[in-house]
């Protein structure tokens, strides 16, 4: 008997048919995905994308050159150069990160004891070059301009963990 | 056609066309006439195979080119277009860049006989069928030229694969059409065609009679002979990357991605003659055949390739020595098992077709 019926199930392909069916019900289920390029997923206030160098909001540069974040960074993405400013400060003459290097670790920001570099919320910035990646100083200050609201009201939220 | 060529020439350029001119103009007309739509709907039967698939998990599919992404195809045909064909150094070259070729070019040539409507074939053979038969036996020389050519383990061992695979299969799908011949009388497809008017019941074709079976046989062995999941172990990129597609590029990756899309729709086109009654409608209702044949016959294959699509959206790819074991220990003892009983039936019941 159960001989019968195991040979009835091989041959009727019932299981194969129950697959079948389920696929099918399955084509007219509510997407699960996002359509990406108009639609996007929430992102949360820790996100590490794109790196901007910020600015006090008068305008003065944050960044002191105390170099952790080359120190730590454990991809040796970041190369600064100091030099003692006009107006007497210690100041970055540059301040390179080599995107292609860069890990996303996040721990350049956790280093920097004024804020000045972060990872901001931007994960759109694919280029047709290598070189295009290769980001300089201007690079990470217009960055920091662009997105600097997003970048403060994310360090806000995530203030209350730290 | 070729009287209709000479008319044409005779006003529109005022010339008389010389008949035997006339006639080769016209096989060529009509060689243009199937392979230029052959083409598109390849490349948009990429395009639903993905949007399908993309469905029954899901997801939402290619929909960036062009209205809901319909232009995709033509997209990626672009990308490859432009891009530079990479011929391995060690690669036998001629080979290498024949078997490509050779491929999209017997997965056109198939469709020579294939019947759109009651007399709209380019050539009616009297053994169409055996033709069909040959040229996708044939297939599997691009494969294997590919994979030799190619110079490499991964290649080869997919070449191999797929030498095996197919002609297993080829076996089983021989009887399936022993079958259908016995009934038909015929090896012309046409004459195959007409003879399922109105097999049971009113309903055209084989599929409605005791050969269903050998429909489902017939199916399950035009996977393994296109190479479609879950038969797909010629190419299984999860184990020898792409198979003999591994050293492609460019133009001869597009090559034999169009064989490949043309192959499973001519297989669509065999499934829809040899069991679904071609260019007949489903049932005998008179209104039903207001709707021109080749409407039919297309809507055949695209329900065939549907399923194709559906089939690969379900099923995970076999094991070989599984693929091995339906091909010879289940499918060919019970097509042959079938190929007695056809020959038993039609004998008792005094129904062999003259």
């Amino acid at each position: 008997m159960m001989l019968l019926k195991h040979a009835a199930r091989t041959f009727l392909l019932s299981e194969f048919v129950k697959a079948m069916w389920l696929t099918f019900r399955y084509m007219f289920r509510p997407k699960a995905t996002i359509n990406y390029p108009y639609e996007k997923g929430p992102l949360s206030p820790r996100f590490r994308g794109e790196h901007a160098l910020r600015r006090y909001p008068n305008g003065e540069e944050r960044c002191i050159a105390c170099k952790l974040c080359e120190a730590i960074c454990p991809a040796q993405a970041i190369t600064i150069e100091a030099a003692v400013a006009d107006d007497g400060t210690r100041r970055t003459t540059r301040y390179d990160i080599d995107m292609t290097k860069c890990i996303y670790c996040g721990y350049c920001e956790e280093a920097c004891p004024v804020e000045a570099i972060v990872e901001g919320p931007n994960f759109e910035f694919a280029t047709e070059t290598h070189e295009e990646l290769l980001y300089d100083k201007a690079k990470l200050l217009k960055n920091g301009d662009m997105w600097e609201q997003e970048i403060a009201t994310n360090l806000k939220l995530d203030a209350p963990y730290r | 056609m070729a009287d209709l060529l000479v008319e044409f020439f005779h006003w529109a350029f005022g010339m008389t066309l010389a008949p035997d001119l006339a006639t080769i103009l016209g096989i060529v007309a009509g060689i243009l006439a199937i392979v230029l739509p052959l083409l598109i709907v390849v490349a948009m039967s990429v395009y639903m195979d993905r949007k399908v698939w993309a469905s029954m998990q899901m997801r939402r599919g290619p929909n960036v080119v062009g209205p809901w992404g319909l232009l995709q195809s033509f997209a990626d045909g672009l990308k490859l277009f432009l891009k530079e064909t990479i011929i391995p150094a060690s690669a036998n070259k001629f080979v290498f860049l024949l078997a490509p070729g050779l491929t999209f070019l017997l997965a056109l040539v198939g469709w020579a006989v294939i019947p759109f409507d009651a007399g709209m074939v380019l050539a009616d053979l009297n053994v169409g069928i055996l033709y069909l038969f040959a040229i996708s036996s044939l297939g599997v020389y691009g494969i294997i030229l590919s994979g030799w050519a190619s110079n490499s383990r991964y290649a080869f061992l997919g070449a191999l694969r797929s030498a095996a695979q197919m002609v297993s299969y080829e076996v089983s799908i021989g009887f399936v059409l022993v079958t259908v011949l016995m009934c038909a009388g015929s090896l012309n497809l046409s004459e195959i065609v007409m003879a399922q008017k109105d097999t049971f019941l009113g309903v055209n074709g084989y599929w409605f009679t005791p050969l269903f079976p050998m429909l489902i046989v017939f199916f399950i062995s035009a996977l393994a002979e296109t190479n479609r999941p879950p038969f797909d172990l010629p190419e299984a990129e999860a184990e020898i990357v792409a198979g003999y597609q591994v050293e492609y590029s460019s133009m001869a990756f597009a090559l034999f991605f169009l064989g490949e899309y043309a192959n499973i729709i001519l297989m669509c086109a065999m499934t829809s003659i040899l069991f679904l009654g071609g260019w007949l409608p489903p049932f005998e209702w008179e209104p039903l055949y207001l709707i021109p044949g080749w409407v039919w016959f297309f809507g055949k294959i695209f329900f065939m390739f549907f399923v194709f699509a559906w089939v690969k959206a379900t099923v995970p790819r076999y094991r070989y020595d599984q693929l091995m074991r339906l091909g010879w220990k289940v499918f060919l003892p019970l097509s042959l098992l079938w190929v007695v009983l056809t020959g038993l039936f039609l004998l008792l019941t005094d129904k062999i077709p003259a």
